[in-house]
């Protein structure tokens, strides 16, 4: 293991994320806020409370986690297509370091920037509602699980991208929809028959209800389906990256 | 010496179906300079890549240093410094940073102290701290230099270290080429540049076409290959060669004031003696000798030349 390497990796990848500060941490702040503004308190005071919590409170675990999965796979992708783009990649694939060294490197960054977006947007919602936190550590390790699997699943992205509007396009015509859709501003349970067992093929779905159980206590589905949706999505983006550098693919000729 | 790189019927053919190497073999020795010179699309450029691991190899094999650089690649590539042709940078990252970036990255602890001899002997440190965006090209070049030194490789492959650099980089260059042979760094780089390879290797290596046509020594190739010409000049311009001196296969010079005889090192006989006993027999009155010894370019033209 080539400890130094990955140090230098994230370090770097940690540089970029402190010269552009401004811009990672104030906007999901700013867009925070006008999601709570605009849901929390204008529509949301004319819906009723979701299973005993009022509908401001209800978004906050959706808008945490549509900014985390949008923030790490926007953060990995870029982090790893830049240096492919430019051409800078030579130099990770003429040093001695392995895809493990790499991966850390990369999507552990990626994964700690979205940690701290996450938290920030936690606090963020404090200004605004009364939130409990019923499992405090799961909430936080489920923070961390989730922003290091999309991570993983925007560094896959960013090699499989050939340019810039392809780095785009999966979170745009994926991502976006299956968030949106996964229950992040509201309840498996509210959507009619037919939507709700399509909704069950959403892994985002699994997600939100766990994560939402962290804070309220009450899931759309059983913890273990859950859990076994994450390991098996964070097992298949580990399989791909591993693959990826075994074959080279789209990084050596 | 030993061989400190060992290639063995390396191939490399692209998805395209483009053979850019065909089983090439070369044996490269610790501490010399090798030249590898070649015109452009020769596989140069493929042959490094695949030494240094950014290329896969279709069949064949690499050692460095003994390791195999596909099964053994961490040991192999502690090894190797690679200075690519194109100017590859982080942008917005600091020369600085960037060059232990590149130490960090081979495994070594950071030596900011190392760093700044580094720094110093491609005239950087003043730069350190501007970020790359901000250089010239000719500094971009040497701050690319700076990261394949940064973890003291016994082996540095420079692509194409002269394209597009001016007169004073390329001196530069030169000498931190010769510092770092005198080290005892092996030194393989690439051109298409002759008086390059002329000016500073210990062997030349000729590639064409994904093939290696002949490694020999700089010296040695151009006493084999070499052809040097004499030229006398004359009292009276002459408007033709006597007839008695139509074996010797006369060019005349300008205005007919010199004649040319072109002779060849490695024969035992080379003429000359004769060419002058015959010249004054044809009763020419000679003013002057030199001769000339065909560069390296010669012998390269001729070389791709001869293959087509």
């Amino acid at each position: 293991m080539n400890f130094p390497a990955t140090r230098v990796i994230f370090q770097r990848e940690m540089a970029r994320f402190n010269r552009t500060i401004i811009e990672s941490l104030i906007s999901p702040v700013i867009s925070t806020s006008l999601y709570f503004v605009v849901f929390g308190a204008a529509i949301g005071s004319r819906i009723e409370a979701v299973d005993g919590v009022t509908y401001g409170a209800f978004i906050v675990p959706g808008l945490i986690m549509l900014t985390v999965i949008t923030q790490s796979v926007s953060n990995a992708s870029f982090a790893i297509h830049f240096p492919k783009f430019i051409g800078s990649i030579y130099e990770l694939l003429s040093a001695p370091v392995s895809y493990r060294e790499i991966v850390i490197g990369y999507v552990g960054a990626a994964a700690v920037k979205s940690i701290l977006i996450g938290l920030v947007i936690l606090l963020t919602a404090y200004l605004f509602v009364d939130l409990p936190i019923a499992h405090p550590i799961a909430m936080f390790a489920l923070l961390a699980v989730t922003s290091f699997s999309f991570s993983l699943f925007g560094f896959i992205i960013g090699i499989w991208a050939k340019d810039f509007q392809q780095l785009q396009l999966i979170p745009l015509l994926v991502l976006t929809p299956l968030i949106f859709l996964g229950g992040s501003f509201y309840s498996i349970d509210m959507l009619p028959g037919i939507w709700r067992t399509i909704a069950m093929f959403n892994p985002v779905v699994y997600l939100m209800s766990v994560f939402r159980w962290s804070f309220f206590a009450t899931a759309d589905v059983p913890i273990a389906a859950s859990l076994l949706a994450i390991a098996v999505f964070t097992g298949l983006c580990l399989a791909v990256v591993w693959w990826i550098f075994r074959t080279g693919w789209r990084i050596r000729q | 010496m030993p061989s400190i790189v060992s290639i063995r019927n390396l191939t490399k053919t692209y998805k395209s179906g483009f053979g850019a190497l065909q089983s090439v073999n070369l044996e490269i020795e610790e501490g010399e300079i090798l030249a590898l010179l070649g015109p452009n699309g020769a596989g140069k450029t493929t042959l490094i890549s695949a030494i240094c691991g950014i290329v896969q190899p279709t069949s064949g094999s690499v050692s460095v240093g003994g390791h195999d650089v596909v099964r053994d690649f961490r040991a192999a590539r502690d090894l190797i410094g690679l200075v690519p042709q194109e100017i590859t940078l982080e942008p917005f990252e600091k020369v600085f940073n960037a060059v232990s970036f590149s130490r960090g990255l081979f495994g070594k602890a950071p030596d900011p102290a190392y760093v700044e001899r580094v720094l110093r002997q491609l005239s950087l440190w003043d730069k350190r701290d501007s970020k790359i965006v901000a250089l010239s090209g000719g500094m971009k070049r040497r701050v690319l230099i700076a990261k394949a030194l940064a973890h003291a490789p016994r082996v540095l492959f420079l692509d194409e270290p002269s394209a597009g650099v001016d007169v004073e980089l390329r001196k530069d260059m030169w000498s931190v080429v010769a510092d770092l042979k005198a080290q005892g760094v092996t030194i393989i780089l690439t051109t298409h540049y002759i008086e390059e390879a002329e000016a500073i290797a210990d062997r030349v290596g000729v590639i064409n076409k994904g093939e290696i046509l002949l490694v020999e020594d700089k010296a040695a190739l151009m006493r084999r290959m070499g052809q040097k010409q004499l030229q006398v000049d004359l009292a009276e311009p002459l408007l033709v060669v006597p007839e008695a001196l139509a074996n010797y296969a006369l060019e005349l010079g300008p205005e007919g004031r010199s004649v040319i005889f072109t002779y060849d090192t490695k024969s035992e006989r080379t003429g000359i003696v004769t060419l002058l006993t015959d010249l004054r027999s044809a009763g020419l009155q000679m003013t002057d000798l030199s001769t000339r010894q065909s560069s390296l370019e010669d012998i390269f033209v001729g070389l791709l030349k001869e293959e087509l």
